[in-house]
C-alpha cells in the first residue's frame, strides 16, 4: 500500500512529550504488511516507548536485515535514519554503527529467520560482545515473504498451513541469549501490548545489549491449528512472569500499585523497572534459575514472557574497548594525525 | 675448504639463502644479518619464505646483497646457510656452482651429500653451543647467534654493526646483551680460525642506503590507515594480511590513546567471521566513520555480498586486500595476485570497484591513507591490493612522508546547517553532475536529512521503487560515478625506453621490483621497452593511448589466467592480439631472471628492436619507480 501516503495534517490538540514532539513524529510510513499482522502491533509499541521516553528521533539508529520483519523500520520513526542491510546481518551492521557513535540509540529488528537461521552467527556474537542496543526479533516461527517455509523457532510437531509437519527441534532465542551473555533479555506477545511498551522502554533505558523475543503470529502463513505461533495458541499457553513498569529518572516513583511482590530495579541513568511478580516462583536476577525454568516450561508447551533476566549493572563494548568519550565519528584531523614530526621518529626507528 | 673448486668472487652482490626449521629461534638471527649490511651502508632485498605452520616446517629467509638497490629477487643462491637436515637435498642443488655451503659439521656427512662445484664451510654449531650452554633452549637459540657470528667473519660484515643492533634491542636487558655478544663472538673466532676470511662473497662499507627506511607492506599500510583518519578497524584473523590489524592497533596504542585518561580515539574489532568484519565497516562507515578491514582472498570471497549493498546503497569501505596462493585455501604463505578480478567485479549483478595497486611498502602508505578520502568522496569500496611479498616483507623503501596542511576530504555529507539553509537533500540525487550524491549521517538533524538505506532499488529521493526507470536511472548514475573514479585515482607511471622502441611493458604492483632490473637487463641484451606501471583501476586513458603507440605491448602479472590483461581487454576494448603475458605464479616472488628470460625470449620472436630516431616517443610523466634510490 505504498501508494497510500499518510495524511501530514494532524490534529491540532495532539498531546505533547516532554520535547514537544506528538505521536504522529514517531511514525513512519503506512505498513506494507498483511492485515492483521503481528509485526504492525510491535511497530506501535516502539512509536509509543519512544515517544513517552522522550527521545527524539533523529537520536535513534534503526537496522534490520531481510524479511518481513526487517521491512517493519520503515514504519516507524521516519525521522530516524533506517539501514535495511542484508540478510542475517543486521547485528554486525549496528555493531559497526555503534563504534562510530556511541551517542545514537541502536534499535535492531530482526525476524526468526533473519536471526535463528541465516544470522545466528551474528546474532550470537552481538550480545557476546555487550553492544548497547535493543534487539527485536519479531518471532513468528515461518518466512512470510517466500511463503510460509518453516524458520528454526517453529516447534517441532507444529503443522504448516499447507499440513507439513516440522521435524526439527526449535532454537529458543531467549534461552540463547542469555547463555551468550545479554544483559537483559524478555520475551513478549504483540498481542499484549500492556506488556510489550513497559519490556520496550526498559530495554532502551537499560546499557548493554537488550534482547526481546517478541511472539508475533503470521495471519497469512501461521495462525490455523496445529501451529505453535497463533493468536489463539499464544494467548492460551502464554504464562507472563511478571509484569513490568518503567519509570524514567525524572518521573516521581508513585505507589498506585496492587498488593504483591514487587521489586525495583534501579538502572545506570537512575531510572526505575519496577517488577511486579506474577509467578512468585521466578527470580528476574537469577540467570541460572532462569535458564531452568524456562526450559522446563517450554517442554510443557508455555510461552513464557515478561522481564526474564537483567543485570542493571551490566557494562556495554565501548567501556571494554575503552573509546573515547566522544563519537568517533566526530573527531578532526587534529585527534587522528599524527602529522609529519611523528612520522619522521617513525622512519628513524625504521634504519 | 678444497681450494680446486672454482670460488664465486662477488661484492655487495649475492644472495645468501637460510634454511631453517620454523620455530627454532633463527627468524631474529637472520634479521640481524639483513640489518647489519643495512648498517653498513649496503642495500639487502629480503625475504622470508614460511610455511602454513607454527613449528617444525621449513622455512627460508633469502637476504640478496645488492649495492644497485634493485628490490626484487635475482633467482639461485650463492651462499647456502643449511640449517635444515629435512630440505639438505633441495637446497644444496640450489646452489650456484662455484657457490658456498655453509653448515653445521658437528655431525658428520657422507661425501654423497655435498656437491663438488660447491665450496664446503662446515662449523660445528651443535658442539661450540653444547660446549657453552646447559639449558637446551639457549643451546638451541644460540645456535643462530653463533652461525651469525661465523657469517660475520666470512663475509666481511662488522661485528661492531650487529653489537650496536643487539644493543637497541636488548636495552636494558643486560644479561641478554651479554649473553649474545658471547655467541657472535664464539662464531667469529671459529670461523677466524679455521677459514681464510673473507670468502670469495663480501660485503665491503658503502653509502649506498642513504635515508631509506626498511619495512614491511602491513605496517606501512596499516601506518597509512591512521594517517587516514580511520577510527575504525574490524577484522578476522587471515594470513597474510593479519599483521596488518596487529600494526594498525600498535600504532593507534602510540598515537591515539590519550596520555591521560588513557582514552582510545579508535576501536579496533576482531570480529566472528569476514562478513561480520566488513558489516561492521559498512555500518561505521554509514553512521560517518573512516573504517576498514585487512584480509585476503577467501575473506574477500565471504564478503561478496556486502560489497554489493556498499556498491548499491553507496557507502564507503577500504578493504586492505593482502593477497595469497589461490584458489580455494591455496597457498597462504605464498605470494600471488591473483584477486584482480574478483576484487574489480565483486558481488552479483552489475557492479565495479574500485582498486588501488600499491607497488611497494611506501606506496601502501600512501594508497592506505588516500584510500580513506576516495571512499568518502566516491562513497563506495575502495580496494587496496596489496600481496604476501609486499605486505610480509621488509622493503627498502624511501622515508614516509605527510604533508602536515592536508586535511580530510570527508567528501558530500550535508549538514544539519546545509538542512536548515533549505538545500534540497536526495540522497541519490545527482546534484553535481558527477553521479556523487550528497548524503548525511545518523542523528544530524531533528527533522529533515534521515533517509532510509537499503540493498534494494530506490528513487533519488531513497524510496523503495521496482520501477523500470527508476531503476535505470540509478545504475547509469553509478556508472558516471565510475567515470569521476577514473580522473580521482592515481595515475599509471609511464616511462620511455632509453632509445625509441616499437615494444612496452606493462605491470603492476610487486611484480615492479624484479621488474626495474629486468628491464636494465634487457636494454643490455638490446631489447628496448617502454614502460606502464598500473597504480589503479578504473583505467587510465594514458593506458589506451600506450597499448595503442606500440605494436607489441607485455603484460607482467603474477597469476595463471593473466587478470589484468583480461581487465584490460573488457575495460578498455583493446586488441588481445596486442598484448603478450608474462605470467609467474608458482607462489615465489616473480625474479629478474625469469622476466629477462621471458621477455627476451619473446622479443627475438617479436623482431623487437630499437627503431630510427624520427618516430613518436612515449614520454614519461615520472619515475618507472621499482629502484628507489
Amino acid at each position: 500500500m505504498t501508494y497510500l501516503a499518510k495524511p501530514k495534517v494532524h490534529h491540532p490538540d495532539l498531546p505533547k512529550n516532554a520535547l514537544g514532539f506528538t505521536r504522529r513524529d514517531y511514525e513512519g510510513a503506512i505498513s506494507t504488511l498483511c492485515a492483521g499482522c503481528g509485526h504492525d502491533s510491535i511497530s506501535a509499541g516502539i512509536i509509543q516507548a519512544f515517544y513517552e521516553l522522550d527521545i527524539a528521533p533523529h537520536r535513534v539508529a534503526k537496522l534490520s536485515g531481510i524479511g518481513c520483519s526487517s521491512k517493519t523500520p520503515t514504519y516507524f520513526l521516519g525521522n530516524s535514519h533506517g539501514f535495511n542491510s542484508v540478510h542475517g546481518r543486521m547485528p554486525s551492521v549496528l555493531t559497526g554503527a555503534a563504534l562510530a557513535n556511541r551517542d545514537l540509540i541502536y534499535l535492531g529488528v530482526s525476524g526468526d529467520g533473519d536471526s535463528a537461521s541465516i544470522g545466528l552467527g551474528q546474532f550470537a556474537h552481538v550480545l557476546r560482545r555487550g553492544v548497547n542496543m535493543v534487539y527485536v526479533v519479531e518471532n513468528n516461527g515461518v518466512y512470510g515473504l517466500t511463503k510460509g517455509q518453516f524458520s528454526a523457532t517453529a516447534d517441532k510437531g507444529s503443522k504448516s498451513k499447507r499440513g507439513a509437519v516440522n521435524n526439527d527441534q526449535p532454537i529458543d532465542l531467549v534461552l540463547l541469549a542469555l547463555a551468550l551473555g545479554a544483559s537483559f533479555v524478555a520475551r513478549a506477545f504483540s498481542g499484549d501490548k500492556a506488556q510489550l511498551v513497559p519490556l520496550l522502554k526498559a530495554a532502551i533505558a537499560h546499557r548493554g545489549a537488550a534482547f526481546i523475543d517478541v511472539v508475533s503470529p503470521c495471519v497469512a502463513f501461521n495462525n490455523h491449528a496445529g501451529s505453535t505461533k497463533s493468536y489463539d495458541y499464544v494467548r492460551e499457553h502464554n504464562e507472563a512472569v511478571n509484569r513490568l513498569d518503567f519509570m524514567p529518572v525524572r518521573a516521581p516513583l508513585t505507589a498506585d500499585y496492587p498488593e504483591g511482590d514487587v521489586r525495583d530495579i534501579v538502572l545506570h541513568d537512575g531510572g526505575t523497572l519496577r517488577l511486579r511478580k506474577v509467578d512468585a516462583d521466578y527470580d528476574a536476577s537469577d540467570k541460572v534459575a532462569a535458564m531452568a525454568y524456562l526450559e522446563s516450561r517450554r517442554m510443557a508447551g508455555e510461552v513464557v514472557t515478561g522481564l526474564l533476566y537483567v543485570d542493571p549493572v551490566a557494562d556495554e563494548m565501548h567501556a571494554a574497548l575503552e573509546t573515547a568519550r566522544a563519537p568517533l565519528n566526530a573527531l578532526h584531523d587534529a585527534d587522528l594525525v599524527p602529522g609529519s614530526a611523528a612520522l619522521a621518529a617513525v622512519n628513524a626507528s625504521l634504519r | 675448504m678444497d681450494t680446486r673448486v672454482k670460488r664465486l668472487s662477488r661484492v655487495n652482490d649475492f644472495v645468501v639463502k637460510f634454511a631453517n626449521v620454523n620455530g627454532s629461534g633463527s627468524a631474529s638471527a637472520n634479521g640481524l644479518f639483513a640489518r647489519s649490511i643495512l648498517r653498513m651502508g649496503v642495500p639487502v632485498a629480503a625475504r622470508n619464505i614460511f610455511p602454513s605452520n607454527i613449528q617444525g616446517l621449513p622455512t627460508w629467509y633469502e637476504v640478496r646483497v645488492v649495492e644497485a638497490g634493485w628490490r626484487g629477487r635475482r633467482g639461485g643462491v650463492d651462499l647456502m646457510v643449511a640449517m635444515n637436515p629435512q630440505t639438505w637435498d633441495r637446497d644444496v642443488a640450489e646452489i650456484e656452482s662455484g657457490g658456498y655451503l655453509f653448515h653445521d659439521s658437528t655431525k658428520p656427512l657422507p661425501p654423497s651429500k655435498f656437491r663438488e662445484d660447491v665450496n664446503v664451510l662446515g662449523v660445528p654449531l651443535t658442539a661450540i653451543g653444547n660446549a657453552t650452554y646447559t639449558d637446551p633452549r639457549q643451546r638451541q637459540l644460540f645456535k643462530n647467534i653463533i652461525y651469525l657470528g661465523a657469517l660475520s667473519a666470512l663475509l666481511g660484515i662488522e661485528p661492531a654493526e650487529i653489537e650496536r643492533l643487539f644493543a637497541e634491542q636488548y636495552k636494558g636487558k643486560e644479561a641478554l646483551l651479554d649473553s649474545n655478544r658471547k655467541a657472535l663472538a664464539l662464531g667469529r673466532e671459529h670461523a677466524l680460525e679455521h677459514f681464510d676470511c673473507p670468502i670469495g662473497l663480501r660485503v665491503e662499507r658503502r653509502d649506498a642506503v642513504g635515508d631509506r627506511i626498511f619495512i614491511d607492506g602491513n605496517d606501512a599500510a596499516a601506518l597509512g590507515a591512521v594517517y587516514g583518519g580511520a577510527t575504525v578497524a574490524a577484522w578476522y584473523p587471515i594470513t597474510p594480511s593479519s599483521s596488518l590489524a596487529e600494526s594498525f592497533a600498535k600504532w593507534c596504542r602510540k598515537f591515539r590513546t590519550d596520555k591521560a585518561t588513557g582514552e582510545r580515539r579508535y576501536a579496533v574489532m576482531q570480529a566472528e567471521d569476514e562478513l561480520a568484519s566488513i558489516g561492521m565497516v559498512i555500518g561505521a562507515a554509514w553512521n560517518g566513520a573512516r573504517a576498514f578491514t585487512a584480509t585476503s582472498g577467501p575473506g574477500i570471497s565471504l564478503m561478496q555480498e556486502f560489497l554489493g549493498l556498499a556498491y548499491f546503497a553507496e557507502i564507503p569501505a577500504v578493504i586492505f586486500d593482502v593477497q595469497r596462493g589461490s584458489p580455494s585455501t591455496g597457498m597462504p604463505t605464498r605470494t600471488q595476485q591473483a584477486d584482480l578480478v574478483s576484487c574489480a567485479y565483486a558481488s552479483h549483478g552489475d557492479t565495479k570497484h574500485v582498486l588501488l595497486l600499491p607497488e611497494d611498502p611506501g606506496e601502501c602508505f600512501e594508497f592506505g591513507a588516500l584510500a580513506f578520502d576516495l571512499a568518502d568522496r566516491l562513497q563506495t569500496p575502495i580496494f587496496v591490493m596489496m600481496d604476501l611479498d609486499i605486505g610480509m616483507q621488509d622493503w627498502l623503501c624511501a622515508p614516509l612522508a605527510w604533508d602536515d596542511a592536508r586535511r580530510m576530504d570527508r567528501g558530500k555529507v550535508m549538514t544539519a546547517h546545509d538542512l536548515d539553509a533549505g538545500r534540497d537533500f536526495g540522497r541519490y540525487l545527482d546534484v553535481d553532475g558527477d553521479g556523487i550524491p550528497y548524503r548525511t549521517y545518523p542523528g544530524t538533524h531533528a527533522a529533515k536529512g534521515s533517509y532510509f538505506t537499503r540493498g534494494t532499488t530506490k528513487d533519488r529521493y531513497a524510496r523503495y521503487t521496482e520501477e523500470g526507470p527508476a531503476y535505470v536511472d540509478n545504475v547509469q548514475r553509478l556508472l558516471r560515478k565510475f567515470e569521476t573514479a577514473r580522473a580521482l585515482v592515481p595515475k599509471p607511471v609511464v616511462q620511455p625506453a632509453a632509445q625509441p622502441t616499437n615494444a612496452g611493458v606493462i605491470w603492476f604492483g610487486s611484480t615492479g621490483a624484479a621488474m626495474a632490473e629486468a628491464l636494465n637487463e634487457l636494454e643490455h641484451q638490446d631489447v628496448h621497452l617502454d614502460r606502464l606501471r598500473v597504480r589503479a583501476f578504473p583505467f587510465d586513458e594514458a593506458i589506451v593511448d600506450f597499448v595503442a603507440a606500440h605494436e607489441h605491448v607485455f603484460v607482467v602479472e603474477q597469476n595463471r589466467d593473466a587478470q589484468l590483461k583480461m581487465l584490460l581487454v573488457n575495460e578498455c576494448g583493446i586488441d588481445p592480439a596486442k598484448l603478450t603475458s608474462v605470467l609467474h605464479y608458482d607462489g615465489t616472488p616473480i625474479t629478474e631472471r625469469f622476466i629477462t628470460r621471458e621477455i627476451g625470449e619473446k622479443a627475438r620472436l617479436y623482431n623487437v628492436t630499437p627503431l630510427p630516431g624520427n618516430r613518436h616517443q612515449v614520454t614519461g610523466n615520472r619515475k618507472a619507480g621499482g629502484r628507489a634510490a
